[in-house]
């Protein structure tokens, strides 16, 4: 068995990141040598106004503790209402999670710039705490 | 259930910078257990020829229907794979790139154990993807056959002319009433003492001969639309108006900003305390010819005998984040400014109080000239930095040199000179206009410092000169003209190739309830009718593959190519499977 076999700590959180804009700000994080917990990981799509509500159900369901959306918030090259638009796709989706027993604060959107390596490591800490707080 | 998929895994040790912090062998066999992976290496590096060559002979030897490289962030290298997939004649569409480096093994470079898991399904993820994707090909869109350099400067006026040269059309914008940028006004220049406002209007008289060339003063840039090959980017000129430039391409070059020291940094604010800059300003000035007149040296009236350069003002900062970084140029251009002085009144005595001499490369000879001529170079510890005092009639410079044992020697001095490195220019609302990536010191950044220098994140956008870091005269020119190259590349061709992520409609489930329709600003949707129903098709040409009629579609019968509803929640179902090693 490898070393490296040993139980994840911290909630597991699936981020939906964007190609042109919050992958790189995501990439940043570890060019510039900040850190998250590994039990976070990225699908970069195109533009986050572009994410079906039910990728996020599905999420929850197969077993992540949360779902975070890496916005593209005013710098969208594809729709200049993204944030609008990321924000109603959120919030069916917060419903669908009522819906089947979740909580809906499982889902967090922010807005996540190319260059947003920090916002982004103070936003899984806070995202994992609020998550942690919600398992007591 | 389907037959399984033959997908090929490559997992990059990158070096070490990935299997430094993951145990790629462990990553490596328990991938090896998918259904759908016909075979997993690892590689040392994955980008490199032989690496790729091999992937080739992998891809027709087993006949591989799909590929994963588990490497770096595909930002990097997502192109050179679906090269490689290319080359061995399998749809380049089929290639997912597994971003295991920037977004695993540096973000988690202290557990090795949760990085190692991380991996395992970032791979996964990728295998997923790769297993449901399909063959897809590529959309030709014409390109504009022209280019918008911003800033002219030495760096974006050599490019205005090769680009006018190459038959590309130039909109040349300069923020300031005059083009020239930093040589504007200056003298000589090292190595060849060429004077710097000479070079510049050679440069304006080149660019008023070219027809194809237009310059815009006192200009900046306020909004950018659209993409590589058909950017639209509107200007605001100089009498208010605003006009909307169509353009290819985008070359960055606003230049550097001189290092002002705090006051009373180095005794910064005392009279007899200067920069480099404004030293080099007063040489000018009293020089018309720029250079070797004979002469005295006055500075507001008072003869100078004695100066003391104290060398890194500002730079190399252990400190202050920002300014960790060597500027580069400074050694070299003082060391040329005591030949000019040396020049100009050989009695006067010059004391270099340096950290570590770096003139580098051909320009070692001009250090080697100015210790001929008596220049003394007294090498300073940043623990025990100079000191500059005033009060009396000169300046008292004290300084520990390190290469005689560390005694303070102190020298009184008619003139101190700081000698400054290079800043960022300020150019936030440029930036934030054209969603310029900036490095940590905050000049701008290029997508790969060795591989792609010149290229940002923002395809179609290259960035040239110290807008990118600090560099001297001919390095600005080598990367303006290396920018020109790669716009030319672009466009020259008359087209681009645009990726075929674009949307599908599933006809079948469409029940033309037109919710996509207004979901869409491209008018890529529209309304067709099939066997006596009306259902909505997708016009790839017009798509430009947000994909926000995905989730606006209530029957779920819209899919964007390469982020299918089988792809995501593939990956989903991947990235939640629990590993457990082989």
């Amino acid at each position: 068995m490898p070393e490296a076999h040993i139980a994840r700590t911290g909630p597991r959180i699936l981020v939906f990141s964007t190609n042109p804009i919050s992958d790189p700000g995501i990439d940043l994080v570890g060019s510039a040598h900040m850190r998250y917990q590994p039990g976070v990981v990225t699908i970069p799509v195109p533009c986050s106004s572009g994410i079906r509500p039910s990728w996020l159900l599905h999420a929850i369901e197969a077993g992540f503790d949360g779902v975070f959306i890496a916005a593209d918030g005013g710098d969208c090259a594809f729709v200049p209402d993204c944030t609008t638009r990321t924000a109603k796709i959120v919030d069916t989706a917060q419903k669908l999670l009522t819906e089947h027993g979740h909580d809906p604060q499982r889902i967090k959107m922010a807005a996540i710039c190319s260059v947003c390596a920090e916002p982004f490591v103070n936003h899984m800490e806070k995202f994992s705490a609020a998550l942690e707080a919600l398992e007591v | 259930m389907s037959e399984p998929r033959k997908i090929g895994v490559f997992i990059c040790h990158c070096g070490g910078n990935i299997s430094d912090y993951v145990d790629v062998e462990a990553v490596r066999a328990t991938v090896e257990q998918e259904p759908d992976v016909a075979l997993a290496r690892t590689t040392m590096f994955a980008c490199s020829d032989a690496s790729q060559q091999e992937m080739i002979e992998a891809i027709h030897k087993e006949g591989l229907d799909g590929m994963v490289v588990a490497s770096c962030s595909p930002k990097l290298h997502l192109y050179t794979f679906r090269g490689v997939a290319d080359r061995a004649e399998l749809n380049p569409y089929r290639y997912v790139q597994a971003n295991v480096r920037e977004q695993c093994s540096w973000s988690h470079r202290e557990d090795r154990a949760g990085a190692t898991q991380k991996a395992t399904a970032i791979v996964r993820a990728g295998i997923a993807k790769a297993a449901a994707s399909e063959s897809l090909e590529n959309f030709r869109v014409e390109t504009l056959p022209a280019v918008l350099v911003i800033g002219a400067g030495v760096a974006g006026m050599r490019a205005a002319i090769s680009l006018a040269d190459l038959g590309l059309a130039v909109h040349l914008i300069e923020r300031a009433e005059h083009p020239g940028g930093n040589l504007r006004t200056f003298g000589a220049t090292f190595p060849n003492n060429r004077s710097g406002s000479e070079l510049i209007q050679t440069l304006l008289e080149e660019i008023q001969q070219r027809e194809t060339i237009t310059l815009y003063t006192g200009a900046e840039v306020i909004e950018r639309s659209g993409s590589a090959g058909t950017f639209r980017v509107t200007v605001r000129l100089s009498n208010a108006e605003t006009i909307t430039v169509p353009v290819g391409a985008v070359i960055v070059a606003t230049g550097f900003d001189s290092y002002t020291p705090a006051e009373g940094e180095y005794g910064y604010g005392l009279p007899g305390v200067v920069t480099l800059p404004e030293f080099r300003r007063i040489l000018d000035e009293s020089n018309a010819d720029g250079q070797s007149s004979a002469g005295p040296i006055t500075v507001g009236g008072r003869p100078i005998k004695t100066i003391a350069y104290i060398y890194c003002v500002g730079s190399r900062e252990a400190e202050d984040e920002n300014r960790t970084y060597c500027s580069r140029y400074c050694c070299t251009a003082t060391v040329h400014t005591a030949l000019l002085v040396n020049a100009r009144d050989p009695s006067v005595n010059q004391y270099h109080l340096y950290r570590d001499m770096r003139t580098y490369g051909k320009y070692e000879l001009l250090f080697e000239q100015a210790s001929r001529q008596g220049s003394v170079f007294v090498r300073w510890d940043p623990d025990q930095p100079p000191e500059v005092r005033g009060g009396g009639k000169r300046l008292l410079v004290s300084a520990a040199d390190v290469l005689d044992g560390g005694d303070r020697m102190e020298i009184p001095v008619d003139l101190t000179v700081l000698v400054t490195g290079m800043v960022p220019s300020a150019n936030e609302a440029l930036v934030d206009t054209l969603k310029l990536p900036l490095g940590k010191t905050g000049f701008l950044n290029e997508i790969h410092t060795k591989l792609r220098p010149v290229e940002t994140v923002i395809n179609g956008v290259m960035i040239a000169g110290a807008a990118q870091g600090p560099k001297t005269i001919s390095e600005s020119v080598a990367s303006s003209l290396a920018a020109v190259t790669k716009s030319a590349g672009l466009l020259l061709k008359g087209y681009v190739d645009l990726e075929p992520f674009v949307a599908r409609v599933d006809a079948a489930r469409c029940t033309g309830c037109d919710e996509c329709l207004t979901a869409c600003p491209y008018e890529a949707l529209q309304k067709i009718t099939i066997d006596g129903r009306d259902v909505v098709q997708a016009i790839p040409s017009l798509c430009k593959g947000g994909g926000a009629c995905v989730p606006s579609c209530p029957e779920e019968a819209i899919d964007l190519m390469g982020y299918t509803n089988q792809q995501i929640t593939s990956m989903i179902d991947a990235f939640a499977r629990e590993v457990e090693y082989a």
